[in-house]
């Protein structure tokens, strides 16, 4: 990267004077008009029929509007034409493209390419063949085609860097879909037009997210997950994102306030208490991987047993629910009794499993903590009265937990509330909305104190953080009984959702959320020690096994995979916590060092500790 | 010269083994109020061993650390709080955090807002905070790092972050300050600002004792200078004294002279080895659990 600013040798200034181009040989005017005409016959083919019959989902028979699958060709389409039109300075558009690069066009195009090819191939297989496409569905392939080979005789990057392109393929690819370093700074905004961007942005982006929850087919969620990927890199490598993170940074409370808006919007945008069940797991997944971040993200502690606190809470909360099954039949806690009750469950759990095993290091701890959790399992298992004494009912669990009530209120009840129907579930998301909020809390204001520096010292280098005068012993066990005791709150509501509790979702693996590996692999894919990226990743990972049933018991294998790729070219996750973007890519930060710096040690506690 | 004489660190009859080699041979080792006290001696004389045994992070065999007046336990957490600081041969920063966090982890042991007082935030809270932080950036004034606040450890140069590592055992408020090597790879300069960054800190009435290979730095800056050799003390004066006795120079040369610790030693070895063997393991881990 620095030797763009190197004066020009012969070499390197040959390719300059010759414009750069991409590995099609088309004039760049001519690959802007294929992209401009591809992206708009791709707009148009979508109100074109694809096939005949309507056996396959969303039905794409109809001439004059899109249906379905269609709908998502027509939103890559719609971008790949704007950042197009934004390429061609059009006015009002020029803010898509504010470094000016191709990179976004490239995407979106890739994007919409896709999705399109996704479907007509769907179509194909299995509706036997391709005769099942009508002449619409041809024509939107090869619509579609278009603005990919478009983009690909336009030059990777920004003039500057032609030199660039003489490497070798892993070079140019790198170069295409890389980030500009220098991103040009937005013109200052007021306060106010600052607050509505953040609030239109959240409102996309509550709608985005509620067309994915409400996908009703596989290969409708396939698509959409096609066309957003493409599209959020689109917009990172256009600087978009940068920008908006920038807002975000100046109206914190802002965003977090809209953040929350656009949660508790979310059940009043369903008419199907179904899409509200997928929306309360979701948050209960996400809140227990965010109290598996403040162990793993923050104190650097690698916990396989995490789920048992979360069973734990489940189980107290039964057990005084006032369900006919449970041990303690005669007792019913109030909600805000059966919750702290669950909290000091998961917290004792937590002292008794932490006191012992914290003394160990890494992987000592990892594998202490999954025979745990293991344990916890097999306990619950067996306190059936026959192997071990009566409590839990063994693998039949505690049943017929009645619905909470909160100051009258039943959350078994709909009820209506300004012309909505708010549902069973929908009252129960709305529980864990605020329990969220609460935990949210707790990590940002931990993490930002005395105590959450500790944990992340301990976390890079124990020896040196014991030697600054932190007892490491007690911080880690207070990371880790504040992680269980949140996990044990989440799991108080998860009992009364589900109606029953039983042991088998409590393990270490398996194809179904919640499971420790799954906690794990949502802290992980979504961003450690962040607070966006654990819940993006319960929504990611609870998403996925509930709308591709068709994968089944290979989606382990999917998830594997998918960390193995995800692990190779974004290890901090997908949203970046600062710090960690910074330890894994050198580019883009304050400071370039300019001799050796640190080396060995801490990094290499940092692995064995994360 | 300063010439008082009450003792700040007083080591008695340290003695650190691991399986057969003794490191550190019972070493007897005062450190005044107001002095700045050299530690020398050849690779691997057991100079780190004997900052690791006064700092808690090596539990000595034998022998007790007094700090003022008080037995320290060996508790690296609790030495600190006691009022020792150190800096690691081998920079041990917090190398993701940033130059500013570095230093307030410094202050863990002088402040002490917990989890609650953290999720409550109330009044005491944020003062506190304000107030760590302010004492952290004077710190960070004091040796030159202030610019930096925000840049991450890892990217500051070596010199810089020699530096901070200074500076973040300063935050702990220490009576005494433990310096490993703090010149190892620096050029002239930086090595000469170093030297005034210790009388300095001299001047703020901390008591430092430096292991050094830097003889120029050490006679430049010692009031006393102690000589190991091979786990022993084997010198102990004034500039003057130590760099005119033979037998320092023989051992930094090699060469042997009477009354040579080696021959003792490598009998000592011997024995152990064939004796002792299973102690080995558990006593080398000792140290790393703490
Ligand atoms: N944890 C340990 N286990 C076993 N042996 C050790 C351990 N730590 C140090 N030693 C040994 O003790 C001896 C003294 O080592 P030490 O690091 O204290 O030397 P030093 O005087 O600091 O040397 P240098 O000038 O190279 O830093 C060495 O022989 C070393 O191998
Ligand atoms: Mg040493």
């Amino acid at each position: 990267m620095t030797d763009t600013t190197k004066t020009p040798t012969p070499e390197n200034t040959a390719p300059a004077t010759t414009a750069p181009r991409g590995p099609l040989p088309l004039p760049t005017a001519a690959a802007r008009a294929l992209l401009l005409a591809g992206g708009l016959a791709t707009l148009a083919s979508t109100f074109l029929a694809w096939t005949w019959t309507s056996e396959f989902p969303g039905d794409l028979t109809v001439y004059g509007y899109p249906g379905g699958l269609q709908w998502l060709t027509f939103t890559a389409g719609l971008l790949t034409t704007l950042f197009t039109l934004a390429s061609y300075q059009v006015r009002g558009l020029r803010w898509l493209l504010p470094a000016g690069n191709n990179t976004p066009l490239l995407l979106t195009a890739v994007g919409a390419f896709g999705v399109t090819w996704f479907t007509i191939l769907a179509i194909a297989i299995e509706l036997g063949g391709l005769v099942n496409l009508e002449p619409g569905g041809w024509i939107a392939a090869v619509a579609s085609l278009l603005p990919l080979l478009g983009a690909l005789a336009l030059p990777p990057a920004t003039a500057t860097s032609g030199t660039g392109s003489t490497g070798g393929t892993k070079e140019t690819i790198k170069a295409y879909v890389a980030k500009p370093e220098h991103i040009p700074a937005a013109q200052p905004l007021n306060g106010w037009a600052q607050r509505l961007i953040i609030t239109a942005v959240t409102a996309l982006g509550l709608a985005v997210f509620t067309y994915g929850i409400d996908t009703e087919y596989g290969e409708l969620f396939i698509g959409y997950l096609i066309v957003v990927v493409f599209a959020v890199w689109a917009l990172h490598t256009a600087g978009l994102l940068d920008r908006f993170s920038r807002l975000v940074a100046a109206n914190r409370g802002f965003t977090l306030a809209m953040g929350f808006a656009a949660a508790i919007a979310f059940p009043f945008t369903q008419t199907d208490d179904h899409y509200a069940n997928i929306g309360v797991n979701i948050l209960i997944f996400g809140t227990v991987a965010l109290g598996l971040n403040i162990v793993v993200g923050l104190a650097g502690l690698l916990d396989l047993g995490y789920v048992a606190f979360l069973g734990v809470g489940a189980y107290t909360a039964a057990l005084v629910s006032g369900s006919e099954f449970s041990k303690f039949s005669g007792v019913q806690f109030p909600f805000w009794a059966a919750a702290l009750t669950g909290m000091a469950a998961s917290l004792v759990f937590g002292v008794l499993i932490g006191a012992p095993t914290l003394r160990l290091r890494g992987d000592y701890l990892a594998i202490v903590t999954l025979g745990f959790g293991e344990i916890f399992r097999i306990a619950v298992n067996n306190m059936d009265g026959q192997s071990g004494p009566d409590v839990t009912n063994g693998p039949n669990g505690i049943p017929s937990i009645p619905d909470l009530k909160l100051f009258g209120f039943n959350f078994g009840n709909p009820h209506d509330l300004g012309g909505f129907t708010l549902g069973r579930f929908a009252n129960y998301y709305l529980l864990m909305v605020l329990i969220m909020a609460i935990v949210v809390l707790v990590y940002t204001r931990a993490a930002d104190s005395r105590i959450g520096r500790s944990w992340i010292a301990i976390r890079e280098d124990e020896t040196a953080a014991t030697a600054m005068g932190i007892n490491g012993f007690r911080v880690k066990l207070i990371a880790f009984a504040l992680g269980a005791s949140l996990a044990g709150l989440a799991g108080t509501v998860s009992a009364h959702v589900t109606y029953s509790v039983v042991p088998t979702p409590y393990q270490f693996a398996g194809s179904t959320p919640p499971n420790s590996a799954f906690l794990l692999a949502a802290v992980v894919l979504g961003g450690m020690g962040t607070v966006a990226g654990p819940l993006l990743g319960a929504a990611l990972l609870y998403l996925l096994p509930e709308k591709l049933d068709f994968l089944q018991d290979k989606s382990l294998l999917a998830f594997g995979i998918a960390l193995i790729l995800l692990m190779r070219f974004r290890p901090e996750g997908i949203i970046a916590n600062r710090r960690r973007q910074l330890e894994f890519h050198e580019t883009g930060q304050l400071d370039i060092p300019d001799t050796p710096t640190l080396t060995g040690e801490p990094a290499v506690t940092t692995k064995a500790g994360a | 010269m300063t010439t008082m004489t009450t003792p700040v660190l007083q080591a008695s009859g340290v003695t650190m083994r691991f399986g057969g080699l003794t490191a550190v041979r019972s070493v007897d080792f005062t450190v005044n109020t107001g002095e700045i006290v050299g530690l020398i001696g050849p690779n691997g004389a057991g100079k780190t061993t004997f900052f690791n045994c006064l700092t808690g992070l090596y539990v000595p065999t034998e022998g007790t650390v007094t700090y003022k007046g008080t037995v320290l336990p060996p508790k690296p957490h609790l030495v600190t709080k006691a009022g020792i600081a150190r800096t690691f041969q081998n920079i041990r920063l917090f190398a993701n955090m940033t130059v500013l966090e570095n230093v307030l982890v410094g202050r863990h042991t002088r402040t002490k807002e917990g989890l609650w007082s953290a999720l409550l935030r109330g009044p005491g809270f944020r003062k506190a905070e304000k107030a760590s932080e302010e004492r952290a950036m004077e710190l960070l004034d004091f040796v030159g790092l202030a610019a930096k606040r925000d840049h991450l450890a890892r990217n500051l140069p070596y010199g810089e972050q020699r530096k901070l590592e200074i500076a973040r055992a300063l935050a702990s408020e220490p009576g005494l300050l433990l310096l490993d090597e703090p010149t190892a790879g620096m050029n002239p300069q930086e090595t000469r600002a170093t030297e005034e960054l210790v009388f300095a800190i001299r001047d703020k009435g901390i008591a430092v004792l430096v292991i050094e290979h830097d003889m120029r730095f050490i006679f430049n800056l010692c009031d006393r200078v102690a000589v190991l050799v091979q786990g022993e003390k084997l010198v102990e004066g004034t500039s003057d004294v130590v760099q005119a006795d033979e037998r320092v120079v023989a051992a930094y040369l090699g060469e042997p002279f009477e009354g040579d610790p080696g021959t003792a030693e490598t009998a000592d070895v011997a024995a152990a080895e064939t004796g002792a063997a299973p102690q080995s393991s558990t006593t080398s881990t000792k140290g790393e659990a703490q």
